[in-house]
């Protein structure tokens, strides 16, 4: 129930109904929603409010569209046969043999050409579907790498922040430039916040205790990663992040104190 | 009429399917179409090959490939951005048309017939800029999440989130 939910929440059921996800995304929804009868009835509604918003979008359409249409349709499904009168002039025969041969070839040089076009439109959706599919891997690969290089960077300095009182198993760490005084927070190792609250993070200085905050854990469901850029500090000797009231606190709620470490 | 009662009779290309078909998604088809290519007369022949595109390809969809509405709505944006590159436009989705759905609304709105629409529309004048622009990116113009962080200047981690908050501000309105 709680992978249906956080399926649900992160969003992508929307882009799946709008079709802007990869061929291999596409079905790992449709795999979901067959698993979960809340992600398909999710997906239907989504469906119906895009239906309503598509519908309303568009000018006046004429009802001549109809038949014009179907006029197209029909044309192309349907033959109508010419009943041939005797002739008994043989020159006649052969000039309406001609004829015919040049119709029938006339004929199937158009369907060959109206497949070849089809061929081609089907082509390109395919090949706009593979290219959907290669920006999602190139996306994963850049974020990837973005996160690699955060956490690598050799002027780091990695403070291991355990869980308190409130919440012993919580854990998380900070990565520290000494270089450059930018820190950021690998957030893997906390809880979801509940609805209307946020993590806040603080630099420390130990004697006297003078907290400074350096940010929120802003969007925290969106973020796959976990990994969150706060502000610049310098001189810190301690971190500590708390759970505040949505917008953050002026000073921390030490009893929501969820992990704290020393540098 | 749903999705699932409509699908057999189209594959069975049945003499209603197409009336009922087309009764269903014109209107949807149309709305996508025109906010692309922004001129009616081009949006009616577009909307023409789409339906053709549809009735001779149908045996090549099904539902591995995603919900009948949507495969039907890329069909008809791929068709609409073919036709725009064969017209010399340039080869780029992004250089399309700077206008958004809801100033194309102001145009519509004298032409549409519907009066149940004009209640959504107004609505959706009142959505948030915001949701305007995520919704034309991703919905109307069928960008990728990529294409619509670098275009709006969003992280790409919030994109799927905040589109999710803006069409459940429309599924409010709209109470589905």
């Amino acid at each position: 129930m709680m992978e249906a939910r956080a399926y649900i929440e992160s969003g992508i059921l929307e882009l799946y109904v709008f079709g802007t996800l990869s061929e291999s995304e596409t079905q790992e929804v449709a795999q979901m929603a067959e698993k979960y009868p809340e992600i398909q009835d999710e997906i239907i509604s989504i469906e119906k409010a895009v239906i309503s918003l598509s519908y309303s979008m568009a000018p006046y359409l004429s009802a001549a569209n109809y038949d014009r249409i179907k006029e197209q349709l029909i044309e192309k499904h349907t033959t109508k046969v010419v009943a041939m009168q005797p002739k008994s002039n043989a020159f006649s025969y052969i000039g309406w043999a001609a004829a015919v041969l040049l119709m029938a070839g006339i004929g199937w040089q158009y369907t060959q050409l109206d497949a070849a076009q089809n061929q081609v439109a089907f082509v390109r959706t395919e090949n706009d579907t593979l290219n959907k599919e290669l920006n999602a891997v190139k996306l994963t690969e850049t974020q990837t790498k973005s996160l690699l290089a955060v956490v690598r960077d050799q002027d780091n300095t990695v403070v291991a922040l355990g869980g308190q009182a409130v919440s012993p198993e919580s854990a998380a760490k900070v990565y520290w430039n000494q270089n450059t005084q930018t820190v950021y927070v690998d957030a893997a190792g906390l809880p979801e916040p509940p609805e209307g609250f946020v993590y806040q993070v603080w630099s420390l200085k130990l004697d006297p205790l003078t907290p400074t905050s350096i940010g929120l854990l802003d969007d925290f469901k969106g973020n796959d990663s976990r990994l969150f850029a706060v502000s610049n500090t310098s001189g810190a000797e301690a971190f500590g992040i708390t759970l505040e009231p949505a917008g953050g606190s002026v000073s921390p709620n030490l009893e929501q104190l969820y992990t704290l470490g020393k540098v | 009429m749903t999705q699932e009662e409509l699908l057999p009779l189209i594959l069975k290309k049945d003499d209603k399917a197409f009336t009922l078909m087309y009764d269903m998604y014109s209107k949807n088809l149309y709305g996508v179409i025109y906010n692309l290519i922004n001129d009616r007369e081009e949006a009616e022949d577009v909307l023409q090959e789409v339906f053709v595109k549809i009735w001779k390809n149908i045996e090549s969809y099904n539902e591995s490939k995603g919900r009948f509405f949507t495969w039907i709505i890329n069909i008809a944006r791929n068709t609409t951005i073919d036709k725009l590159r064969s017209k010399g436009f340039n080869n780029s989705r992004k250089n399309l048309s700077s206008d958004n759905f809801v100033h194309l609304l102001d145009d519509s709105n004298k032409l549409s017939h519907m009066i149940d629409s004009i209640g959504i529309q107004e609505f959706v004048k009142k959505l948030k800029p915001k949701c305007i622009q995520i919704i034309n990116l991703l919905f109307f113009k069928g960008y990728t999440q990529q294409e619509a962080s670098d275009e709006l200047e969003i992280p790409l981690g919030t994109v799927k989130t905040q589109n999710r908050n803006c069409i459940n501000d429309l599924r409010n309105f709209l109470q589905v």
